[in-house]
């Protein structure tokens, strides 16, 4: 199974990469409200099923991939 | 009688830096600096634990997140719980707030530059283990030198748990905190590195009011086991 795991600062938690970005595209002419700098992690797991699998990644986040602190995940399983 | 010299640990990770800083300021202290390589799944006989300064796993994915789950983490997290002194610097201070044994968080710098340079800093505690030889209000200069130094605290972090603040702020930590501890006060961590700052030479030894500190401290508790 295939997992892509999303990461992206909390709401509210300070983003100077975002704004650098916004900023960035502000200067090429670009309209840009707001932007928000996460990360993607991309994962090949063993599981039986997509439920499986997604219980599986879910533990990783919890552990070690986001912190839950100033992080929060969304986790998309493809087969 | 001589009084004895307590033994604190320096934690090598891969990728830390300032491990032999650490050994050789708590030597010129007169503490008996040990080594421990972070695969150890034991602590050596003890007095005090020192997390050093640098990049730890490449400061990959997040500073300090990999280095939490080393063996030697788990044996300092015990040694913590038993009430023994931790002290974590720059990314010691990363890793301990992963590990959860200090609250909060370490992101990058509000600048995004990384920032080197000696900082101003006020002592908000002088009653911890890590600060006897200092007096509240009392200001030290120490290097900093980091790129995610950035501290976040949670919502509700008691305001007596802050030990250092920075007097001009590097790098946008909320409410300046340079310097935290935990709730029972054994535990510290700091992103200016007192290590560097132990004679005048290296432009300030303000740095060694707090690490003598602690062998004060170290010290204290061998004499209270004899």
């Amino acid at each position: 199974m295939r997992a892509t795991v999303l990461v992206r600062p909390k709401p509210g938690i300070l983003d100077p990469q975002g704004e650098a970005v916004g900023s960035a595209l502000g200067h090429l002419g670009f309209e840009v409200r707001d932007a928000r700098v996460g990360k993607v992690i991309d994962l090949e797991v063993d599981a039986a099923d997509a439920a499986a699998a997604k219980a599986t990644v879910e533990q990783m986040c919890e552990k070690l991939l986001a912190n839950p602190l100033i992080e929060s995940y969304e986790i998309e399983v493809t087969a | 009688m001589a009084s004895p010299q307590p033994r604190i640990g320096v934690v090598t990770y891969p990728g830390s830096q300032d491990d032999r800083d650490a050994l050789w300021a708590l030597a010129a202290l007169d503490a008996e600096a040990v080594p421990v390589w972070h695969g150890e799944l034991e602590l050596p006989d003890l007095d005090a634990v020192v997390l050093p300064g640098g990049f730890s796993y490449g400061d990959h994915l997040r500073c300090g997140a990999i280095a939490r789950f080393s063996p030697a983490t788990a044996a300092v997290r015990a040694f913590a719980a038993g009430g023994g002194f931790v002290l974590g610097i720059c990314n010691g201070f990363q890793i301990l707030c992963e590990a959860g044994l200090l609250p909060g968080a370490l992101v990058r710098n509000e600048s995004l530059r990384f920032v080197c340079r000696d900082v101003p800093v006020t002592v908000e505690r002088d009653d911890l283990p890590f600060t006897t030889r200092c007096t509240n209000g009392r200001r030290l200069v120490l290097p900093v030198k980091h790129g995610d130094g950035r501290y976040l605290p949670p919502p509700d972090l008691d305001p007596a748990q802050v030990v250092l603040r920075y007097v001009d702020n590097p790098n946008g930590s909320v409410d300046g905190i340079a310097g935290i501890c935990n709730e029972t006060g054994n535990v510290m961590g700091l992103m200016p590195h007192p290590e560097h700052a132990v004679d005048p030479l290296l432009g300030s030894d303000d740095g060694a009011l707090l690490l003598a500190s602690l062998v004060d401290a170290a010290r204290d508790r061998v004499l209270a086991a004899i």
